[in-house]
């Protein structure tokens, strides 16, 4: 199993901007299931996020997380039920999976920023290339994305020359660059150094504050009960069960999810 | 006793115990390591003793401590005993290794291909150099079509000079040219089909591939230029120039695809998916992600295979064309110049100029390659 980090950011998160809507879907995922040849990866997954939902994703090791939110945005493909994000729904037609990729951002555990490109390249690269925008513009863009992260000064540096929690700071100012309305986050923390944890997520909890989307999955237990609305827990493929992170942590129902947060919790 | 400790003194960098630099460490290290080196040494440096004079007489002339005939000199010189390399036929024979058959009142129209040629892709090939788009435009295209009228004629009163007229360096330099600009774009497509999704586009990639790969090019250019123009229709003709030329291109274009998707393999997925992430579409994400980094990681390998390009461009005389290497063959049987040395000394002038256009080639690429260099780990 991954490490659990209970790092937590001393602060009082500001919650105002944080408004869950009651009408707007952000994704929907509807009796869905995946199969990578015959291993039947993600079994009858329904999941509706509403606009300004904060979720987190917790689970064993291959239990199928990275699968569910890699669906969200068709790097992988799903073989039945529907998923509509934004209102598209997601099919093999190549347009509206450009359509849904342009919208949602993604944070990978390894940053996997283009190492042939300095970092303010990296971040206008798909702002001039996907959305058409002129180049001055989105250096402007970029360099204040890149304010936000705290790194203005390393525009101009490869990938190569930054820490890893820099490089991952800079991975999410690179999708905040498109102006995503969802994000998705994949073990953003997981391989970072333990000093490097607290830098990536005060950065996701401050897109918290500002009302973003937000899908993570993390086994950073300290930003679930600080920062998400509602925990999943899966395992084997499937949901197993969700709920708001102070039920999940301290009443959890089901025997699976008891036994990891016992191994997880002391 | 304590587990406790503490440093007191700092410990100042004290000069190497064995001295590491200077001569004569440098050759206690690399020459005389072991009584094996020793050995290896001493028979080495004797083999040198005997090989290098010889050498040295015969290639360097007369000034020089030599014995060969420098430019200038006759071929009376050449003939007599113990005379070294004939320079005095090379340079005396120079326009034919250069120009071929080329009409020798018209060498000002080769000679301006040449002059032209240098003066774009000089800057081309020089990154800090500006208007590389323009550069590239001029080069890419402007530029042969030029060359194709000022070589071939036939318009602004320019008089014809058909392709069996061509010869020397510039049929050299043409076909090697034309096969790396073209096989480099036709190799990036075979490598990016044979990595496709799609079956079709896949299967017709790879059998394109295996089929080039596995015949000889001997066996390409003698199928271009003998059994081609049995399927053609009566009375069309493909210039003999042109099948070579397509015959080069697409043999070594398999060979680029190969070590193109070398480079392809070796990109983690995690690049694919970023690209894919942020919402670029698949030429996009190839030409502005993918191909950017997978060519630099085989910059080597595409610069070997341009170099064995250029070198088979010699097998193009076994179906007539007279490129250089031909031309020195052909040269080697003039009896105006006939000597010991005469066949010898041509090899020697043919070896050393392929020596030097694939030596340059070598050393760009490792320059480049290390401009190239991110310093990225992965
Ligand atoms: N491309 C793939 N092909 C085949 N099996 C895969 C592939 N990707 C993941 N899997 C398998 O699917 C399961 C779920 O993987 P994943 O979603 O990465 O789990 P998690 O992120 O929860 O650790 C694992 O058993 C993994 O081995
Ligand atoms: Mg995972």
């Amino acid at each position: 199993m991954s490490e659990i980090s209970e790092t937590t950011v001393d602060r009082e998160i500001d919650t105002s901007q944080m408004k869950i809507s009651s009408t707007e879907v952000a994704i929907d995922i509807v009796g869905m299931h995946k199969w990578f040849g015959d291993f039947h990866v993600l079994r009858d997954i329904n999941l509706r996020v509403m606009k300004g939902e904060r979720i987190v994703i917790a689970g064993p090791s291959g239990s199928g997380k990275s699968t569910l939110i890699r669906c969200i945005n068709r790097l992988e493909e799903h073989q039945q039920g529907d998923v509509v994000v934004n209102g598209v729904e997601l099919t093999n037609d190549l347009k509206r999976i450009d359509e849904v990729r342009r919208e949602v951002g993604m944070v990978f555990q390894h940053f996997n920023l283009f190492p042939h490109l300095t970092i303010l390249q990296n971040l206008t690269l798909a702002p001039i290339w996907v959305r058409g925008i002129p180049k001055a513009e989105a250096e402007e863009a970029a360099m204040h994305y890149l304010e936000r992260v705290k790194i203005p000064e390393q525009a101009a540096k490869y990938p190569g020359q930054l820490s890893g929690g820099q490089q991952q700071r800079v991975a999410i100012a690179r999708s905040l660059c498109m102006q995503p309305r969802i994000m998705l986050f994949d073990e953003p923390t997981s391989a970072l150094d333990p000093e490097m944890v607290k830098e990536v997520l005060e950065v996701m909890i401050s897109l918290a504050e500002d009302g973003m989307t937000m899908l993570c999955v993390t086994h950073e237990m300290g930003f679930a009960r600080q920062v998400a609305n509602r925990v999943i827990f899966m395992d084997q493929g499937q949901i197993i069960e969700q709920n708001d992170p102070e039920n999940f942590f301290s009443n959890p129902h089901h025997e699976r999810t008891k036994l990891f947060l016992s191994q997880i919790l002391h | 006793m304590s587990l406790s400790y503490v440093r007191e003194e700092m410990v100042p960098p004290q000069p190497a115990p064995v001295r590491t630099t200077g001569v004569i460490a440098w050759a206690r290290q690399n020459l005389f390591a072991t009584p094996f080196d020793a050995v290896m040494t001493v028979i080495g440096v004797a083999f040198l003793i005997w090989a290098i004079p010889p050498i040295y007489n015969f290639i360097f002339p007369t000034f020089l401590g030599g014995d060969a005939v420098p430019p200038g000199g006759t071929v009376e010189d050449c003939r007599a005993a113990g005379a070294g390399a004939c320079w005095a036929y090379i340079s005396a024979r120079m326009s034919f290794f250069i120009y071929g058959f080329y009409p020798p009142a018209e060498y000002w129209r080769p000679n301006l291909v040449f002059l032209l040629g240098a003066l774009l892709i000089v800057p081309l090939l020089w990154p800090r150099a500006p208007f590389k788009r323009i550069n590239a435009l001029l080069f890419f295209v402007v530029y042969p079509i030029i060359c194709y009228y000022l070589l071939n004629g036939g318009v602004f009163g320019l008089r014809r000079v058909p392709t069996e007229q061509w010869g020397g360096l510039l049929v050299t330099l043409i076909i090697s040219l034309v096969g790396i600009i073209c096989s480099m774009p036709i190799g990036i497509l075979l490598a990016l089909g044979r990595q496709s999704k799609l079956p079709i586009i896949k299967t017709l990639c790879v059998m394109f591939i295996e089929l080039w790969r596995a015949v000889p090019l001997i066996t390409i250019l003698f199928m271009a230029s003998i059994m081609l123009p049995l399927f053609m229709p009566q009375g069309t003709t493909v210039d003999k120039l042109l099948r070579a030329l397509v015959g080069v291109t697409l043999f070594s274009s398999a060979y680029l695809a190969e070590v193109i998707r070398g480079g392809l393999q070796a990109l983690p997925r995690g690049q694919y998916e970023a690209a894919s992430s942020l919402g670029l579409s698949y030429w996009k994400s190839m030409g502005l992600i993918i191909l950017p980094q997978a060519l630099k990681h085989v910059i080597p390998g595409i610069v070997n295979s341009f170099i064995a390009l250029f070198k088979d461009t010699s097998l193009v005389s076994i179906v007539g064309i007279f490129d250089l290497l031909n031309t020195v063959q052909a040269a080697s049987s003039d009896i105006n110049w006939s000597s010991p040395t005469q066949a010898v000394t041509g090899y020697l002038f043919a070896a050393f100029v392929f020596w030097i256009f694939c030596f340059a080639m070598s050393r760009y690429s490792i320059w480049m390659e290390r401009r190239l260099d991110t310093g990225h780990k992965r």
